[in-house]
C-alpha cells in the first residue's frame, strides 16, 4: 500500500529544489513544504464547514446557531443557563473526558498510517482491552492507587497484543490489515457480547455492571466550589503520549524505520530495514494506543460496556488522524475539533432541533474532504508549477 | 440438514453477488473496500422505495418486491460514483476512500432514515419496514433426501442472483468490455496504448460493483431482518472481499468461498439449536464466518495473485 498522504512525487521534488516561485503574496508567506499539510487540513476543514452549512440551511436550520450550539455543548462558549451544580467548567471537563479516548484512538490510527498501515480495527481493540480490564480489575475492589495504574497497564498490553497479532498476519501471511482488523471487530464484538450477556449483565441498564469507583479513570462527582464535575485523570497522559510518539517518530531509529517502511517498503527493505519486524512493531504500538483508548473510554468516560455494539470513536479517530496528517501533535488539535462535533452535537441537536445522527454525518463530511487531500495537494502543486513556468518566462523577458 | 442448506444458501448467494461486484472493480484495478457502504446505501434506497410506494403499490406485492431490487441497484450504483470519483478522478488513496465511504454511508443512511421517517411519516424511527420476501419450493426436486434442501423454501431473489451472476460472468469473460476490464487491472498502459479510455472502463466497472452490491444489500435486508436499519452493516461487504481474495479474483471459486461461509454459519446455528444450548451461545456461533475468513486467508492470501495494477491510480506518464 502506498503511504496514505503520498504526494504526487514528481511535483514535490521539482518544487522543493526550485527558487521561490511567483505566487500571490499570501501564498508566498504561508505556503512552504513545512506548512503544506496544515494548509491542506485547513482547506479540508473550510470545505467541510461550507458543505455542513449548506446541509443545515437545506434542513431549514441556522448554521451559525448550530455552530454556537456545538461550542456551548463542549463548554467552550457559555450556555444561556445551567442546571444546578453545572457550569461551563463542568461542561468543558466532560468534553476533555470525551476527548481523551478520541486522542488515544487517533494516535493509534496515526502511528499505523506512518508505517503505511491502516488500522480500522481500533474500535475492536478498544472493546477487547476495555472488557478484559473490566473483568480483571473493574470488579476486584482493589485500592485506587493500585487499580488505576493496573487498568492502564492491562489495557495497554491487551491492545498491543491484538495489534501485534494483526501485524503478524500482515507480515507473515500477507493478509490485508483492513480485512483482518474488520474481522477482529466482529469477532471481539460477538464474544464480548456473549460474556457480558451471560455473566456481567445489569438487568436494569442492559449493560455490564458499573465498575468500582476505585478502578475508574475518571473521577465523577468532584465538588469544586458550588459545582460538581467529573475530572478526566488521563487527559494529560494522552498529551504526553502524543509528544512521546512525536519524538519517537522524529528522533529515534525505530521512528525512522517506521516512516521508511511507510513511504516505500521495498526501498526500506533494500536499505537493510527488516520491514516485517517494523510492521509488527508499528501495529503493536498502534494496538497499545487503542488499548489505552479502550480503558479511558469504557473505564473512564462510561464505566460500563454495552453488549453487541462497537463505539464510533474508533472510526471517528480515522478522521482525526487524516486531518492531522498522522502527525501526533497535530492530532491533538484535530481531535479537539472532531470531539467538538461528536460531543457538542448532543446539546446542539437539543437546541437547534437537528437529529443527533447529524454528528456522524458531519464527521463523515470532514472525512470525505480529507480523503480528497491528495487531490487538493495535486491541485495546489500544479497551480504552483504553473506559476513557476510563468515566473521563468517573465524572467527571460527581463533579460 | 434441510434448514442448514436453506439458511446457508440465503446467506451465501447475496454474499456471492456482492463478491462479483468486488471482482469487477478490482479486476479493473480499483481496490474496493467500499462494498459494505455500497450495499448499505443500496438497501437504504430500496427500503425508501418500499416505504414511499406503500400508497400506490400493494404492500408485499411482487411488483413492489422486484422494483425494490431495481431501485437498490440504482442506489448502489449512484453511491459508487463517489468511490469512482475519489479514486479515479481525484487520485485519493483507494483504501482510504473505501473506508471513508463505508463510514459516510453508515452516517448518511442513518441520518436520512430518521429524517425521512420523521418528516414523511411523523415517527422518528431508524428503520424502514419491509414485507417478508416470498419463498418457493420446487415440487418434485425438493423431495430428494439431502439435495432437496437446495430446492426448498428458496427466496425468489436467489434465482435472480444466479441469473445476474451468469450474465455478469459472461460479460467479464466473453465480451470485449470484459476483456478491457481485466486488462485495465493488469496493464492499464497497454489498454491506453490500444486507444481505450482507462478511466472510463474503471468508472463503469466501479458502477457495476455498486449495482451488484445494492442488489446484495437488498437481499440481506429481506432475508436477515425484513427491515432496512443500521443492522445491515454487519460486515457482509468485507466478507465478500475475503471471499473474493480467497477465490483468487475469479467468479466461480468466489462462489465456492461464499458457500463455505454460508454453510459454516448456518451449521453453527443449527448446532446450537440441536444441542439445545442457551440462546446467548448464538453470539458465539455468529463469529464462525469471521474466524473462518481469517483461517482461510492465512492459507490462501500468500499464494493468490491480485491484479497487477490493483490499488494504483492510472497515470499516463508512468511507464
Amino acid at each position: 500500500m502506498k503511504r496514505p498522504q503520498a504526494v504526487n512525487p514528481g511535483s514535490q521534488t521539482k518544487l522543493g529544489s526550485q527558487t521561490r516561485p511567483k505566487l500571490g503574496i499570501i501564498a508566498r508567506i504561508f505556503y512552504t513544504e513545512r506548512t503544506r499539510p496544515l494548509l491542506i487540513a485547513l482547506l479540508a476543514i473550510l470545505l467541510s464547514v461550507i458543505a455542513i452549512s449548506v446541509l443545515l440551511v437545506a434542513l431549514g436550520k441556522n448554521p451559525l446557531a448550530a455552530l454556537q450550539g456545538l461550542l456551548q455543548g463542549s463548554g467552550i462558549l457559555p450556555k444561556p443557563r445551567y442546571a444546578g451544580g453545572k457550569s461551563m467548567l463542568s461542561d468543558f471537563l466532560g468534553f476533555l473526558d470525551a476527548m481523551t479516548p478520541m486522542l488515544f484512538a487517533a494516535l493509534a490510527v496515526a502511528i499505523a498510517f506512518k508505517a503505511g498501515l491502516f488500522n480500522i480495527g481500533v474500535s475492536g481493540q478498544m472493546l477487547l482491552a476495555g472488557f478484559v480490564t473490566t473483568v480483571l480489575v473493574g470488579y476486584s475492589g482493589l485500592d485506587a492507587l493500585i487499580a488505576k495504574p493496573l487498568v492502564l497497564l492491562i489495557g495497554f498490553v491487551v491492545g498491543g497484543l491484538l495489534g501485534a497479532f494483526v501485524g503478524i498476519l500482515k507480515a507473515r501471511f500477507n493478509i490485508h490489515e483492513v480485512v483482518s482488523t474488520i474481522m477482529f471487530n466482529y469477532i471481539v464484538q460477538f464474544i464480548v457480547s456473549f460474556f457480558i450477556k451471560s455473566y456481567y449483565i445489569d438487568p436494569v441498564s442492559r449493560q455490564s455492571h458499573l465498575i468500582d469507583e476505585s478502578a475508574r479513570l475518571t473521577l465523577i462527582n468532584v465538588s469544586v466550589g458550588d459545582i460538581t464535575t467529573r475530572v478526566p485523570l488521563c487527559f494529560l497522559l494522552a498529551i504526553v503520549v502524543a509528544v512521546v510518539l512525536y519524538l519517537l517518530l522524529k528522533k529515534t531509529g525505530l521512528g525512522f524505520e517506521l516512516r521508511a517502511v511507510g513511504t516505500n517498503k521495498k526501498a526500506a527493505h533494500y536499505a537493510g530495514i527488516r520491514s516485517n519486524r517494523t510492521i509488527v512493531t508499528a501495529m503493536a504500538l498502534s494496538g497499545c494506543c487503542a488499548g489505552l483508548a479502550g480503558v479511558t473510554y469504557y473505564l473512564g468516560y462510561f464505566g460500563s460496556i454495552e453488549p453487541a455494539s462497537l463505539t464510533s470513536v474508533g472510526f471517528d479517530s480515522i478522521a482525526v488522524a487524516l486531518l492531522g496528517n498522522s502527525n501526533p501533535i497535530a492530532c491533538i488539535l484535530a481531535s479537539l475539533l472532531i470531539t467538538i462535533l461528536t460531543y457538542g452535537s448532543t446539546y446542539m441537536s437539543s437546541i437547534a432541533g437537528v437529529s443527533s445522527y447529524i454528528a456522524q454525518l458531519m464527521v463523515a463530511i470532514v472525512l470525505l474532504f480529507c480523503a480528497c487531500s491528495a487531490y487538493l495537494e495535486f491541485v495546489v502543486a500544479s497551480r504552483r508549477s504553473k506559476d513557476l513556468e510563468t515566473n521563468e518566462s517573465e524572467g527571460d523577458d527581463d533579460r | 440438514m434441510i434448514p442448514l442448506i436453506v439458511n446457508g444458501l440465503s446467506y451465501a448467494l447475496p454474499l456471492f453477488i456482492i463478491g462479483i461486484g468486488g471482482i469487477y472493480s478490482e479486476r479493473s484495478g480499483v481496490t474496493n473496500l467500499a462494498l459494505e457502504g455500497l450495499l448499505g446505501f443500496g438497501a437504504f434506497a430500496g427500503g425508501l422505495f418500499v416505504a414511499l410506494s406503500a400508497g400506490f403499490l400493494a404492500t408485499g406485492s411482487g411488483m413492489q418486491f422486484y422494483l425494490s431490487f431495481v431501485i437498490a441497484a440504482i442506489g448502489g450504483a449512484v453511491f459508487s460514483l463517489l468511490h469512482a470519483l475519489l479514486c479515479i478522478k481525484l487520485r485519493a488513496n483507494q483504501v482510504i476512500s473505501g473506508v471513508v465511504i463505508n463510514i459516510a454511508a453508515m452516517a448518511l443512511t442513518a441520518f436520512l432514515t430518521v429524517q425521512i421517517n420523521s418528516m414523511a411519516f411523523g415517527a422518528e424511527s431508524n428503520k424502514f419496514l419491509l414485507s417478508p420476501a416470498p419463498r418457493y419450493s420446487v415440487p418434485i426436486l425438493k423431495d430428494i433426501s439431502v439435495l432437496g434442501g437446495f430446492f426448498t423454501d428458496a427466496y425468489s431473489f436467489e434465482v435472480l442472483i444466479l441469473i445476474l451472476a451468469a450474465i455478469f460472468w459472461f460479460i467479464l469473460y466473453r465480451t470485449r468490455f470484459g476483456l478491457h476490464v481485466r486488462a485495465c487491472g493488469d496493464n492499464p498502459q497497454a489498454v491506453d496504448a490500444a486507444g481505450i479510455n482507462v478511466a472510463r472502463v474503471r468508472f463503469i466497472a466501479v458502477m457495476i460493483s455498486g449495482l451488484l452490491s445494492g442488489v446484495g444489500g437488498m437481499c440481506f435486508a429481506y432475508s436477515i431482518s425484513t427491515n432496512v436499519s443500521p443492522a445491515i452493516y454487519f460486515g457482509a461487504g468485507y466478507l465478500a472481499i475475503a471471499a473474493m481474495i480467497f477465490g483468487n479474483w475469479k467468479i466461480v471459486p468466489t462462489l465456492a468461498a461464499c458457500l463455505i461461509f454460508g454453510f459454516a454459519r448456518s451449521a453453527a446455528q443449527q448446532l446450537v439449536l440441536f444441542l439445545k444450548m442457551d440462546s446467548s451461545v448464538i453470539d458465539l456461533a455468529m463469529t464462525i464466518p469471521y474466524i473462518l475468513v481469517l483461517i482461510l486467508l492465512i492459507f490462501f492470501s500468500k499464494s493468490n495473485k491480485a491484479p497487477k495494477a490493483l490499488g494504483s491510480s492510472y497515470d499516463k506518464s508512468e511507464r
